[in-house]
């Protein structure tokens, strides 16, 4: 019925592969969402409508409509999809005790015994027409909560346990900075909530190369950070890349990877039964349990980190690692006169790569890496300059001179074979 | 973990609702006001008729409140622990910042926690007095509505004076670097604040132009390949351009992307980073620019 559907939900994991599809790729069709109910499709397409309201564009295709979401992130200083985390649903009983239990608590000052939490209770209820009951035991669950959450501390005076709210400070001071982190910092969708709490949140920050989605992987993100400072393993939900059933992951997680290039987020993960440090694309990654603390998160956190010199993106190529095999890339570029631009490029480009020079005109590049394959986007975009070209391992060599074959084809610049 | 109704939309609506209402001289129309800014798309139907019904025994639909004080709620944990973590940052000096309270609270993160692998590594001197120091003077006009006189080295080197009325600054996370956007006599400027020598905030005597004036826009169409992930790979790498999609068939997609004219020559080398799984289509000038490339490759390899 319709009339169930509500703008709020309760899981927010359902929604979270919907926003993904509907922002990444325009296309998909209403029938292509088969996997999951028309009912289901209907209720996610409304909710995100309605939490991205302008943002959002429907475009009629010949097989059907289709949902397409299109943002151009330059001109939008707050990120849109934060909307989304802000739906959690609750009950008539949540949202009304939440207003009078910080009324009645509220300054750090106040000082209560839940009997006395409880009895000004009712006084508020009493102005209704049919006063709301709150029982002992669901008063003192909802205080609970709000301990865990550090919104509500406890003393003890004698035998009795006294709540009282925790000590808060002014944020006004700090709206530029929030404006900006909750940008570009990960999580920034708690320096969004923290905005929420100002009277004037106008941003004077725009932002170039801004990757909106992950703000939908925050909850994930946040979890899995607080496991590393802990230095827990986990266990996780983990969706492959070819669509199969998700499969639980027992694993130590180390550091996260973040692309300034597409956005993506990674995981880096120690996995005891493989005995293998890897990448976990966070976008794929769900329900993660914090289990107990790991005496080996030291150790490994050092040899990723020893490792890091060694990766272009987030692949470890476990058989190179393994065998010692690194996989070496080296090419030449060649500029004229006024083009330094492109050497100050590569230095600026290079990450663990190397350049030198060998005449003013002429400069190698050259990198020791897990994977070379993941190296080829980057030297594509020197395609015009590059003078000798050489991959130690000859399957990616191949592909890359393959590649660059089909592109002569595609342009007309010489004909297919 | 932070997907919680302390943060929802619904609970700062209601909390602006009580405070409108202990303020006085509250209307209806004020109320719904308040949810059309603050909440979705929907939720003027069920905010105030919730707090109507007295499902939400809050306010009262003669616009009484039980609620004395203005409502307000202490940080969570959470929340103060991701600030602990944006302090460690350096960019944070850019804002002079510094919270007390924070000493006994563990970061979210630190740096050593994760790592932006593919920035380029020539970003802005966040940490330099002079840098700190002229952005502050910047942030301070864009507020004040003042212009600047800017003292900046050109991408030649040559030493430039302007004066401009900022607007924006821009952050680019990929080059790790700030903009100002500003108006200049007749055009939109945009300079790297690295740039910039020495910037004094002055009295704007309305001489600035252009109000309104946007960037040159064009737009490109694309045809992706959905070989080795292609299709994925080049949705995610262009999400942030404004951008519509197509599919032509099962295997092949058009992508169509509106970007600044400025941008072009990065535009140029993030199409040819895909190889052969994106083919330029249109316009023709746009081609042109990738075939001239290649037919110059060509001789250098063969």
């Amino acid at each position: 019925m319709l009339s169930s559907y509500s703008e709020l939900i309760k899981n927010f994991e359902k929604i979270r592969s919907y926003m993904r599809e509907f922002y990444v790729y325009g296309f998909k069709s209403r029938d292509e969402y088969s996997k999951k109910s028309t009912r289901s499709y209907d209720d996610e397409r409304r909710r995100i409508e309605s939490w991205l309201g302008d943002y959002m564009s429907f475009v009629q295709s010949a097989d059907g409509k289709n949902v397409f979401i299109s943002i151009d992130s330059r001109k939008t200083s707050h990120n849109p999809f934060y909307k989304a985390l802000k739906s959690k649903s609750f009950t008539d009983g949540d949202i009304t005790l939440h207003f009078i239990l910080f009324d009645i608590l509220s300054s750090p000052e106040i000082a209560l015994p839940l009997t006395e939490i409880l009895s000004k209770i009712d006084d508020y209820l009493a102005h209704f027409e049919n006063p709301k009951t709150f029982d002992e035991s669901t008063v003192r669950k909802k205080l609970k909560e709000y301990i865990e959450l550090g919104i509500i501390n406890t003393q003890k005076q004698g035998k009795r346990v006294m709540y009282k709210r925790a000590e808060d400070f002014d944020l006004v001071e700090m709206t530029d900075a929030l404006n900006f982190y909750s940008e570009v910092a990960p999580c920034g969708v708690i320096g969004s909530f923290l905005l929420d709490k100002q009277e004037n949140k106008e941003s004077h920050f725009c932002f170039k190369h801004h990757y909106i989605t992950s703000a939908i992987d925050s909850d994930v993100l946040t979890q899995l950070f607080v496991a590393i400072r802990q230095k827990r393993i986990i266990t996780v939900m983990n969706l492959s890349r070819r669509g199969e059933k998700p499969r639980e992951n027992r694993i130590i997680p180390l550091k996260i990877f973040i692309s300034a290039q597409n956005g993506r987020q990674h995981l880096i993960a120690y996995h005891p039964y493989f005995d293998v440090i890897k990448a976990f694309r966070v976008d794929y990654i769900s329900d993660v349990k914090l289990m107990e603390v790991s005496s080996r998160f030291d150790e490994l956190r050092a040899q990723l980190d020893l490792m890091q010199g060694k990766m272009w993106g987030v692949s470890v190529n476990t058989n190179a690692r393994e065998d010692g095999k690194l996989e070496y890339v080296t090419f030449t570029v060649k500029i004229k006169a006024g083009e330094e631009y492109i050497i100050n490029r590569l230095e600026r480009e290079k990450r663990c790569g190397y350049v030198e020079k060998a005449d003013d005109f002429t400069y190698r590049f050259s990198a020791a890496v897990y994977d070379s394959a993941e190296m080829r986007p980057f030297i594509r975009t020197f395609i015009s300059r590059i003078t000798d070209i050489h991959f130690s391992n000859p399957k990616v060599e191949k592909i890359f001179k393959e590649d660059l074959r089909k592109m002569y084809e595609i342009y007309g610049i010489v004909e297919a074979e | 973990m932070i997907f919680n109704e302390l943060y929802s939309a619904y609970y700062n609506t209601v909390a602006k609702i009580i405070s409108a209402v202990l303020r006085g001289d509250v209307t209806q129309s004020q109320l719904q006001n308040i949810v059309n800014e603050n909440a979705f798309g929907e939720s003027m139907l069920t905010i105030l008729p919730n707090l109507k019904s007295e499902k939400w025994q809050l306010v009262r639909e003669d616009f009484f409140t039980p609620i004395t004080n203005i409502p307000t709620m202490p940080l969570t944990l959470i929340q103060k622990q991701w600030l602990k973590a944006v302090l460690l940052d350096p960019r944070a000096k850019l804002f002079g910042i510094e919270i007390d309270d924070l000493e006994d609270v563990e970061p979210l993160f630190t740096p050593d926690d994760y790592v932006v692998y593919d920035k380029y590594s020539d970003g802005d001197p966040f940490e330099d007095a002079e840098y700190i120091k002229n952005f502050r003077i910047i942030l301070s006009a864009i507020k004040s509505g003042d212009a600047l006189k800017i003292h900046m080295q050109t991408r030649k080197g040559r030493s430039k004076r302007i004066t401009l009325l900022p607007q924006k600054l821009e952050y680019s996370e990929k080059d790790d670097k700030f903009r100002l956007i500003a108006m200049g006599d007749r055009h939109l400027e945009t300079i790297n604040l690295g740039r910039i020598i020495s910037v004094e905030q002055v009295a704007n005597h309305n001489e600035f132009k252009g109000e309104g004036v946007t960037l040159k826009t064009e737009k490109v169409t694309l045809k992706v390949t959905d070989d080795r992930n292609a299709l994925e790979r080049a949705m995610l790498h262009f999400a942030h351009f404004e951008k519509q999609a197509e599919r032509i068939d099962d295997s092949r997609y058009l992508l169509h992307i509106i970007y600044n004219k400025e941008d072009e020559t990065e535009l140029v080398i993030r199409v040819l980073s895909f190889g052969p799984l994106i083919e330029v289509l249109e316009p023709s000038t746009f081609r042109n620019l990738i075939i001239e490339r290649l037919k110059t490759q060509i001789e250098l390899l063969n």
